[in-house]
């Protein structure tokens, strides 16, 4: 989802006191970021009553297997076909391996809860291929015949992987292009064919990466939640959800995110552990454009369908369908409040991606002037709310709200003898800090590594020129940002308008986004009547897509210009 | 005391200690150089003057006016400061053009001010580039551009990271004479940090000569070329022939006959050091020249032509003819003795230096 780039403070880089505004801002957004969470541990602390011992005896052990089975699976799914092909389009050359280089990305535009709603539309017992089938076969019942069930564990690691494989793909393909030719050409001359090569070269080369990829895949399966829930499947989240509003008990929900975030803790040291990793796999710097093998006819048509079958049944198809339902209901959907949905999640969106962009600026340079070692730390546990489930920090943000509204009611109650009620819990506020909690390492991300290219004597040359801090980072460095500061505002405001646990969870009454009016309807099997909206969010995700194949594209050509191009003088 | 004094300072980063105890002064319309090797402190001692680094013990006063002590940790932050720094990768902004980076500094931009840098820019010869993006400069271009820059604000005092390090060598003299007739039409006060010795001397008013850390001599050119106060110093300037032995009678036996140094005690040893190319050469033997003080004969063993000038190692007797040395030599070019030949050494007296041996 990001890359959480771990560097320090940048050396040289006119340093402010220890203690200095920028430091207290810094420990303050980092502790209101990690509140949720810190609530979540404490409210599991206390003492639930019969629940946990229940919980133990009856659910717990299925949920932790079933997690574990679809992380599995998810994870085994998204591996082969994001590695897959990511080797076929990088090593192979066959008609329309062009397209698919980018067009492999597009089912990421595709949230897991859709792809879900538009399969079990097809194939559940009433969907049109089951009618299809019994017509052709003559059968009248279920009973005459045999069809899988959509709705089921397998379905849900199916929907899942076709639209998180790109994940995969996309650190897999980057990991084999950077790989030098020379190396896989060495392993050719010393006796090891193609397919040896794959395996004992570059695979084992680009193992940091793809580990990277299904680490953040795992991540994403933990946080579904409109998949398992709309498939009955009994994961973490929709306990979570079930102890929490059918069993009534807060603490109990806590105790479950807090086993949850075990899960959560070992996905993230096997991500920063395979990220540091990746740096000394490293082959040579020496990188030769990839001539690619001219596949023959035969296996260039084995080629073709194999990248062609993901896109096709992670987007093409269910982009289809969805489509043509649009065509038929569009207006049922305009009827049912779909201008205030599209304006709810648009509002809702644009102002966590700008809370978001502002406090990882802030962050990122707060991090660059300091020089104080426990900052580094203190804004990374700011950031780590992207590895954490919507659904656990949905709970921890609600009860940290309500603890301060119960607080500020108290307060003001025993001062002024007035009752302010609540209020942040239950109101846009709660889901907008909800998304800045878990977006955040998208922008802070991107601050970083935007701020990267500031080098050290530029913060310099512009305080000698009479630039104090705020005026440097007006004058020189936003300036400079603004181009990987829009690309983030963008994926942060996509990652919102897809959001669904959270939403469900924090939205005031009777408010709805286009992802709660999807799941509310695809809930209620009436699917074609919200295809308009689903479509909506799908159009929103394909935008970061866009996005990252042409940063891809742009990346490549300046790699390869920079080769080519004599340096316009020797001197430097 | 106008210009900018820095006085006491010591700096460590973690254990390390990068400064023991370095007062200089930098006059006002005058161009100090600061030199010495790399690692010896004095990009260290820059950035203390711009107030980019906090100052850990000494003082610096700037126009006589106090901005940064490291006692009661006082300091006036680099934006407040008046002082020009021009970096050693130029740091030049890439998202602004070159007339707006060298504005960036410019607080209130009047005619005068923005006539000034029009008028730069043409005398410099990048006028044409003014609406050029950095990236597309070459690098004397660029230089150019970040000394603009640092000048624009009309600071107090300029401060130049090796400012030619970056420049091919087949560019870099003329950048510099280009630059010196520039800094001295501007009159401000410079100081300069380098590694060559030869660019100080060409450059600089007064030079500070700094070795791990501490200042080993300050003086004019002509005071740091002709008056070395150690071997350091005077082997700045290039490799020496060295004569080591004891003193006696207030002198030390070489090769070209004693040498007096007075101001080491009898018995005590010394080292004895003159420059290649404070040493002549005529052919044959020469009577007049062998009457002098510091010369003998000997006979040429190796020619290296280097271009401008000639390399040779001519084989001399040892002090009192006991024994052999190898005198290496640097002539002009157009001289180019034949291997074997007779010849008469004589030494320049002001380019020979005694020292005390440790």
């Amino acid at each position: 989802m990001t890359n959480a780039a771990s560097q320090t403070a940048t050396p040289n880089v006119p340093k402010v006191p220890a203690i200095s505004g920028w430091a207290l801002g810094t420990l303050g957004i980092a502790l209101v970021l990690a509140a949720p969470m810190l609530w979540v541990l404490g409210i599991a602390a206390e003492p639930s009553g019969d629940i946990w011992s229940h919980l133990v005896e009856t659910v717990l052990s299925r949920l932790i297997w079933t997690t574990l089975a679809l992380m599995t699976g998810v994870g085994i799914g998204t591996f082969i076909i994001g590695t897959g092909t990511a080797w076929i389009v990088t090593m192979c050359r066959f008609p329309g391996q062009k397209i698919f280089e980018w067009a492999l990305l597009i089912p990421m535009a595709v949230p897991a809860y859709v792809i879900a709603y538009v399969y079990t539309d097809l194939l559940e017992y009433s969907g049109p291929i089951q009618g299809l089938i019994r017509d052709l076969g003559g059968f009248e019942t279920r009973r005459d015949y045999w069809f899988f069930d959509i709705r089921s564990l397998g379905g849900a690691i199916a929907m899942m992987t076709l639209v998180l494989y790109p994940y995969v793909y996309l650190l897999a393909r980057a990991a084999f292009l950077e790989q030098s030719v020379c190396v896989l050409e060495a392993s050719r001359t010393l006796g090891r064919g193609p397919w040896a090569s794959f395996f004992k070269v570059a695979l084992p080369l680009a193992r940091p990466a793809i580990a990277v990829g299904v680490s953040l895949v795992m991540m994403e399966t933990l946080n579904d939640f409109g998949t398992v829930d709309f498939f009955a499947v009994a994961t973490f989240t929709t306990g979570i959800f079930d102890v929490w509003l059918n069993m009534n008990s807060p603490s109990g929900a806590a105790q479950l995110a807090t086993v949850m975030l075990v899960f959560v803790i070992v996905l993230i040291a096997l991500e920063r552990h395979e990220r540091r990793l990746q740096k000394f796999h490293h082959t040579s710097s020496h990188i030769r454009a990839i001539v690619g093998y001219k596949l023959p006819p035969l296996r260039a048509w084995a080629a073709f369908i194999a990248c062609a079958l993901p896109v096709m049944l992670g987007f093409l198809l269910p982009a289809a369908v969805l489509g043509s339902y649009a065509l038929n209901f569009y207006s049922v959907t305009l009827n049912a409040n779909f201008w205030s949905f599209t304006l709810n999640s648009l509002t809702l969106s644009a102002a966590a991606a700008f809370v978001a962009i502002v406090l990882g600026v802030f962050l990122a340079y707060s991090l660059r002037l300091g020089r104080a070692p426990w900052l580094n730390a203190v804004a990374r546990l700011a950031a780590l709310g992207y590895a954490v489930p919507g659904a656990v920090l949905a709970i921890g943000i609600l009860m940290f709200l309500g603890f301060i509204d119960n607080f500020v009611d108290g307060a003001m109650k025993s001062v002024f003898g007035v009752s302010t009620g609540l209020i942040f819990s239950g109101t846009v506020v709660a889901v907008t800090s909800g998304y800045v909690v878990r977006f955040l390492s998208l922008s802070f991300g991107a601050a970083e590594s935007g701020l990267a290219k500031v080098t050290a004597s530029m913060d310099g040359a512009a305080r000698t020129l009479g630039a104090g801090p705020l005026e440097t980072l007006r004058r020189v460095h936003l300036p400079m940002l603004k181009g990987s500061i829009m690309t983030a505002a963008l994926l942060v405001f996509v990652d919102c308008m897809k959001e669904l646990p959270m939403t469900v969870i924090l939205r005031p009454f009777d408010f709805g986004t286009l992802a709660t009016f999807v799941h509310q309807y695809a809930s209620d099997e009436m699917l074609p009547e919200a295809a308009l909206a689903a479509l909506t969010i799908v159009a929103a995700g394909i935008v970061p897509v866009i996005l990252l194949s042409y940063t891809i594209a742009k990346s490549r050509v300046s790699n390869l210009g920079a080769q080519t191009e004599p340096d316009a003088e020797g001197g430097q | 005391m106008s210009g900018l004094v820095m006085e006491r300072i010591r700096h460590a980063y973690g254990n390390i200690e990068v400064l023991k105890d370095v007062s200089i002064i930098a006059e006002a319309g005058k161009l100090t150089c600061l030199l010495g090797p790399s690692g010896c402190g004095k990009t260290t001692l820059l950035r203390l003057a711009a107030g980019l680094e906090a100052v850990q013990d000494g003082r610096i006063y700037l126009k006589g006016k106090l901005v940064a002590d490291g006692k009661s940790n006082f300091s006036i932050p680099p934006e407040k400061r008046g002082i020009g720094l021009m970096f050693q990768d130029y740091a030049l902004f890439p998202h602004l053009n070159v007339f707006d980076n060298i504005a960036f500094g410019v607080r209130n931009m009047t005619t005068e001010r923005r006539t000034w840098i029009e008028e730069a820019l043409k005398r410099l010869g990048i006028a044409k580039h003014r609406n050029s993006f950095p990236h597309v400069l070459s690098g004397g271009q660029q230089q150019r551009v970040a000394l603009l820059r640092a000048l624009a604000p009309q600071p107090e005092i300029l401060l130049l990271d090796e400012p030619f390090s970056g420049l091919d060598v087949t560019r870099r003299a003329q950048i510099r004479e280009d630059t010196l007739t520039f800094l001295k039409e501007c009159g401000v006060a410079v100081l300069m940090v380098t590694h060559d010795p030869e660019e100080a001397m060409f450059m600089a008013d007064h030079i500070v000569v700094m070795k791990s850390g501490q200042v080993v001599q300050a003086g004019t050119p002509v005071q740091i070329y002709f008056h070395p106060v150690s071997a350091f110093v005077a082997r700045l300037f290039g490799e020496m022939n060295v004569f080591e032995g004891k003193v006696e009678n207030g002198q030390v036996a070489t090769p070209l006959g004693p040498f007096p140094i007075p101001a080491i005690p009898d018995g005590q040893f010394a080292q004895v050091l003159a420059r290649m190319e404070g040493i002549r050469l005529v052919s044959g033997r020469d009577e007049t020249a062998l009457k002098t003080c510091c010369a003998t004969t000997g006979r040429v063993e190796e020619v290296y032509l280097l271009g401008r000038s000639s390399h040779l190692h001519v084989r001399v007797p040892g002090p009192f003819g006991k024994g052999e040395a190898v005198l290496h030599v640097r002539v002009p070019g157009v001289m180019k003795p034949e291997k074997g030949a007779l010849v008469t050494v004589f030494a320049d007296p002001k380019q020979v230096f005694g020292f005390p041996l440790h």
